[in-house]
Order: C-alpha cells, then sequence, then structure tokens
C-alpha cells in the first residue's frame, strides 16, 4: 500500500447523495483479475454518454481543471452497496487520494482504508464549505496532513477530522494490516485448539464440497 | 455474584469469538466460515501468493462461482472471454491452495448465500465472511455474517481472523399478522422505506417480534438479506426451533449426538431480556400492503396499491433534486398509479428471493395463467439443489407452460454480469434486492418486488396487486 502522508491537489465536488458503488464502478467492469485500470471506468454511468461512450462534458471530471482532482468532496452515504473493492481501486486508478463525506457505506470505508485511500467524514455543512472551495477550481486546492488529522482550506483555514489510531498508522506507513495480525498468529494458534476442543460438531468445509 | 451484563445475540457471537482484544476498542476477531466466488478474490489469491502466504484453514473455507456464469447450458464452457478467466482464475486459484471448491455442473452450485444454509455450512453462532455485501443472508442462521472486501477476503485467507472494531446494536422488532398477499420481502421493503438506507449505518439489525418468529427460514434469509440494503453491515434474528429443524434437514450440518450438543449451545445465544440496544424501532405489519420500489435506491418504496411520488412536495432541496434524478432516469412521471406502469422484462431470483419457497409462491400465481405478451420472464433458481426440488414438484413445468423461462443457478438478472441483462430503458420487475442506477444493465429500470407479485406483474404485463390474482 502507497503511503498516506500529506496531499495538496485539486478537489472535485460530487454533491449527491447516496453514490452506490455500482455509480462508482459498474458490475460489468469486475471482470477483471487485477487492480489496475479501473480509472477508465470509474463514475461511468455519469461520466460517459452511453450513446457513443463519449464524454459527458457536464460531469466535473471530465472538466479543466477537476479532470486532474486528487480530492473528492461527496454527498451523505457515499459508497453505499457492495462490498466490491474495485470502487477504491478505481477512484486511486483516476488519481483521487482522498474523499471527503458526511458519511460512507461501512465496508467502503474500510476498503478504502486499506489501499492507501483516505476516507474522511466531516459534518454536511462542513461539506458544503469545502464544495464550494472544489468549486474555485486550481486556484483552490485543498490540502489534507493525516499526521495533523486536518484538511487545509484554500485560506488557511484548518478543519479538524476523525480517524482511528490503527488505520492511520498503517496510512502513515504504508503498511500492509496482514503482517500486523499475523504477529498474533501464536493467540490465533490458542483460539483454535480450544474452539475445536469446546465445538466438535462443527463440520468441516471439505465435507460438504467432496 | 453480580449478575453478568445483559447482552444481545450480537454481544455474545462478537464475545466468543476475540482472539485478542487491543486496547483502541478493536479485536482480532476469529472467522468460522469463509465463502469465495469469482469476483472478488482474483485480487486477494495474488496477494497472497506476492506474500508467499498459504490459506490457514481450507477446512473453513468454501468456494463457488455464481456471479459470472451463465444460467443456460454450461457443459460447453464459457463464451463470454473476461467471464471465462474469472471462473478459471477460481478454479486455479483453489486448485494452487487447496480450498474446497463446488464445481458448476455439480447441483450443489449455487449463489453463494444461497448455498451455505443450505448445505450445513452455515450455522448458528458462527462468524460467516465473504467477498459480498449480502452475506448478510446468513445472519438468519443466528450467525453474525458480513461482507468484506478484496483486501480483508486475503486477510481472512491468510490469517483465518479480521481485525475488526465492534458494531453497535439495533434492535428492528416487527409484530402483527402478516396480511394475505405479503411476505418477507414486503416486510424488509417497508422497514428499509421507514428507516432508510442510511438507517442501519454503523450497526448490526437484530430483527424481533412474532412476525420475525413466524417466518421460515427463507424468509428470515430474504429479511437479513437486505439489511445492508439498509446501511447495516449484518443483519441477525435469534436461532429458535425453526433454526434447528432446517439445520437438522441440511445435508452437513451436525447429525445425531453432535445435533444436540449444538443445539444447546445455540439455546445459549439469543439476546438477554434486559439486553440493551442503541437503537430500536418496530413496526406493525397487520396493515402491510404489497410493496414495490419506484426509484433507484431501495427506501423509495410504496405500496402496490399507491403512486409515483412528487418530488416538489418534499422542502428538502437536495432530496428533491435526488428524487427528480430519479424519476428522470426510471421514466416516471408523479402520480402514476403503480398499477398503471407495464413491465418488459420479469425477473425471480438472486440471492434475495431464489429459495425452493419463494419459487413456490411465484409458481402459485403463475399456474394456469400465461406471461403477458411482450414480456420476458425468467426464473432463476438460487442453487442447483433448489432447481432439482422445484422439479421434483414439476414447478418447472408450471412456468414452462405459462411461458416463462426455466434457468440454471445463478446470480443472473440480478446484476447482470453474465448474459442475463436489461436493455436500456426497458423496465424490469425484479425480485433481487438493489435498484441502483445500471444494476441490471446499463440504463435498465429496476423495481423491486416479492416473488408472487413478479409473477404476477409478468402475467399481466403491468404492476399488479397480486392480492387481485390469488
Ligand atoms: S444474487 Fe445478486 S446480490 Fe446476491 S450475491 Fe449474486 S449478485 Fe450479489
Amino acid at each position: 500500500m502507497e503511503k498516506f502522508t500529506k496531499l495538496t491537489a485539486v478537489a472535485a465536488s460530487l454533491p449527491m447523495a447516496n453514490v452506490d458503488t455500482d455509480k462508482v464502478i459498474p458490475s460489468r467492469f469486475l471482470k477483471t483479475i487485477k487492480r489496475t485500470g479501473l480509472g477508465a471506468h470509474l463514475f461511468d454511468p455519469l461520466r460517459y454518454n452511453h450513446q457513443d461512450g463519449s464524454e459527458n462534458p457536464e460531469f466535473v471530471l471530465n472538466r479543466e481543471p477537476w479532470r486532474h482532482a486528487g480530492v473528492l468532496v461527496a454527498g451523505d452515504n457515499f459508497g453505499c452497496g457492495s462490498s466490491r473493492e474495485h470502487a477504491p481501486w478505481a477512484l486511486l486508478d483516476f488519481g483521487i487520494r482522498s474523499v471527503i463525506a458526511p458519511s460512507f457505506g461501512d465496508i467502503f470505508y474500510n476498503n478504502s482504508l486499506k489501499n492507501g485511500l483516505l476516507p474522511i467524514r466531516l459534518p454536511e455543512a462542513v461539506c458544503e464549505q469545502l464544495m464550494a472551495d472544489a468549486a474555485m477550481g486550481a486556484n483552490a486546492r485543498l490540502s489534507i496532513d493525516l499526521e495533523r488529522q486536518v484538511v487545509i482550506r484554500p485560506g488557511g483555514e484548518e478543519i479538524h477530522f476523525e480517524i482511528d489510531a490503527f488505520h492511520k498508522h498503517l496510512l502513515l506507513e504504508g503498511l500492509d494490516d496482514i503482517g500486523q495480525t499475523l504477529e498474533h498468529a501464536p493467540a490465533i494458534d490458542r483460539f483454535e485448539e480450544k474452539r475445536r476442543a469446546a465445538m466438535p460438531w462443527l463440520p468441516a468445509t471439505t465435507e460438504a464440497a467432496s | 455474584m453480580a449478575q453478568a451484563k445483559p447482552r444481545t445475540l450480537f454481544d455474545k457471537i462478537w464475545a466468543s469469538h476475540v482472539v485478542e482484544a487491543l486496547p483502541d476498542g478493536t479485536a482480532i476477531l476469529y472467522i468460522d466460515r469463509h465463502l469465495v466466488h469469482e469476483v472478488t478474490s482474483p485480487q486477494a489469491f495474488e496477494g497472497l501468493r506476492l506474500a508467499g502466504r498459504r490459506v490457514r484453514r481450507p477446512d473453513a473455507t468454501i468456494a463457488v462461482v455464481d456471479h459470472n456464469i451463465p444460467t443456460t447450458d454450461r457443459r460447453h464452457g464459457i463464451d463470454e472471454p473476461e467471464s471465462r478467466l474469472q471462473v478459471e482464475t477460481l478454479e486455479q486459484n483453489v486448485a494452487a491452495f487447496g480450498v474446497p471448491y463446488i464445481p458448476v455442473l455439480d447441483d450443489r452450485q449455487g449463489i453463494v448465500h444461497v448455498i451455505g444454509p443450505e448445505l450445513g455450512v452455515s450455522l448458528p453462532g458462527m462468524t460467516i465472511v465473504c467477498g459480498d455485501s449480502h452475506t448478510s443472508t446468513h445472519g438468519a442462521m443466528g450467525a453474525l455474517a458480513f461482507g468484506i472486501g478484496t483486501s480483508e477476503v486475503e486477510h481472512v485467507l491468510a490469517t483465518q481472523t479480521l481485525h475488526q472494531r465492534p458494531a453497535k446494536n439495533m434492535r428492528v422488532e416487527v409484530n402483527g399478522r402478516l396480511p394475505a398477499g405479503c411476505s418477507a420481502k414486503d416486510i424488509v421493503l417497508a422497514i428499509i422505506g421507514f428507516i432508510g438506507t442510511g438507517g442501519g449505518t454503523g450497526h448490526v439489525i437484530e430483527y424481533t417480534g412474532e412476525t420475525i418468529r413466524g417466518l421460515d427460514m427463507a424468509g428470515r434469509m430474504t429479511v437479513c438479506n437486505m439489511s445492508i440494503e439498509a446501511g447495516a453491515r449484518a443483519g441477525l434474528v435469534a436461532p429458535d426451533d425453526t433454526t434447528f429443524a432446517y439445520v437438522a434437514a441440511t445435508p452437513f450440518g451436525p447429525k445425531g449426538e453432535a445435533l444436540e450438543r449444538a443445539i444447546q449451545y445455540w439455546r445459549t445465544l439469543p439476546s438477554d431480556a434486559e439486553a440493551a440496544f442503541d437503537h430500536s424501532v418496530s413496526l406493525d405489519v397487520a396493515d402491510l400492503e404489497p410493496m414495490v420500489t419506484w426509484g433507484t435506491s431501495p427506501e423509495t418504496v410504496v405500496p402496490i396499491t399507491g403512486r409515483v411520488p412528487d418530488p416538489d412536495e418534499l422542502t428538502d432541496l437536495t432530496r428533491r433534486e435526488n428524487w427528480r434524478r430519479m424519476l428522470d432516469y426510471m421514466g416516471l412521471m408523479p402520480g402514476t398509479k403503480m398499477t398503471d406502469i407495464p413491465v418488459d422484462v420479469v425477473f425471480i431470483g438472486s440471492c434475495t428471493n431464489s429459495r425452493i419457497e419463494d419459487i413456490r409462491e411465484a409458481a402459485r400465481i403463475a399456474r394456469g395463467r400465461k406471461v403477458a405478451p411482450g414480456v420476458q420472464a425468467l426464473v432463476v433458481p438460487g442453487s442447483g439443489l433448489v432447481k432439482k426440488q422445484a422439479e421434483a414438484e414439476g414447478l418447472d413445468a408450471v412456468f414452462k407452460e405459462a411461458g416463462f423461462e426455466w434457468r440454471e443457478a445463478g446470480c443472473s438478472m440480478c446484476l447482470g454480469m453474465n448474459p442475463d441483462k436489461v436493455a436500456r430503458g426497458k423496465r424490469s420487475a425484479s425480485t433481487s434486492n438493489r435498484n441502483f442506477e445500471g444494476r441490471q444493465g446499463p440504463g435498465a429500470r429496476t423495481h423491486l418486488l416479492s416473488p408472487a407479485m413478479a409473477a404476477a406483474a409478468a402475467v399481466t404485463g403491468r404492476f399488479a396487486d397480486v392480492r387481485e390474482l390469488s
């Protein structure tokens, strides 16, 4: 995972509530066996005209300077719906490293953290201010400092955000959390042994698939 | 001795799976069952390979293909190259990592959330995960079951655990006698209409009350399945005699004395009488009517006797804009009676409503009737075993005579990753769980409803009140 420390970037706003993961990346693009290359299909239904596949000139990510957006400011319940990790992969592949919204779908939030995409929850009124900043385009970059847990508005105003210490650490260091969990391997061994003894009736899946 | 603090079903399952409680309130949580399918696993296996890791517990893992596979004859393989690659990749991965796998041509193949409970792989008191948000379905067994992303799939494959923060407890109590013509699907659509698509965010929902107790396992699965549509990662129903009878009849669940011992334990799981919930809502279904969605979010639902609502009645401007966009996408005018809306496609299937009980309900309406001219109607059983059972009951003949297509098991038109898609601008009556834009195919217009209501739409060619057909 790529580290996330500080970011200064053009922010694009997507003032829509309940942007589900089918909108972020429709299912027909999930047939890949890779994590990369999905950026071209990010927000496909909003971004392209369905008649001829041309770009919809109205959509924010098709306009300058937001084509180069690194931050997305979105509406409530962003990323609700399916568990597809293709959603954060597509955002990252496009170049977006952080999404700011009043709330997120739970699985999307987790998936983002695990890929170096920083999801930031801020109150609706604050998101509206940030959207106004984003509308100013290239002259109005947003900065994010994860170490200090602040979003810095173009005028210099700092807005504090919450993130749990564990994920903050992983993001700052670019660490893989499987490695962290494997440090608990002896505890997992002990737990498994106890469970097997207490619940010998738990069937093995090998029987169901043989 | 001090009384132990009363606990919810969720609290009990959680506590019994904590491998290690960490100082920040999170825990390393043990996972009993990991279900794997072809769409969300390739990158996870690739991750294992790159890091030189193995699958820790193949015997707690089971893999099946469901999302990509065609539902027509599959003996000659899969035509679509990308779908074929994904299926072949899973087959190579399970072989390389020693994971038990149910092949495409096996009778036990089916939608991962149908086969888990059906085979006896998903049992009460377990923690169950899958790289799929509708893993919440298995919560009907009285198990803590939730969807995870691909990184977490890799994490579970490697460690058999997840690093998690406990969810909050929410109780949805449903009481009242379920009126004729209504089913579990109508209950859950009404719940989502009531609490909204974000109503359960951060919570695990436990469904309680006499109406839920009175549902069979298929109905409970339908309700738990759509918990994610209310924003909750998991739904739960306390295990009871209905659950135990269901488990006893599964091919691979515990039997005999093992089952007795298991039941003894499972009886300790239901929430304590005094247990506290962070949030509670209750619903009386005595006056419930069959429900249909009109928009592109599962919360946009009305009774079949209702009309398409008018965005101008909303005071919140963002929501008003949102509703307008939905109506535009759906091609609907405010004020239209739901029963005046014609349908082009009917899909009976998906992990929400493809169990034998659902198929029987739809067949009851289809029997002796004909699919309306110009309507394509598909019945896609949730598993090969459901299909066999339906055929043994002669239900396939009922559907075929009525002009429905009778297909092989899979996700099919629920999300259109296989050839079963709804064409742009076409209107679909679907028993699945998501009516998002483009869910059943680019530009498809999806309305969610129950299996009986879907069959009623098929034979009348429009949304119809099933109570007038039965
Ligand atoms: S049937 Fe639909 S919702 Fe269920 S697992 Fe398949 S694609 Fe997902």
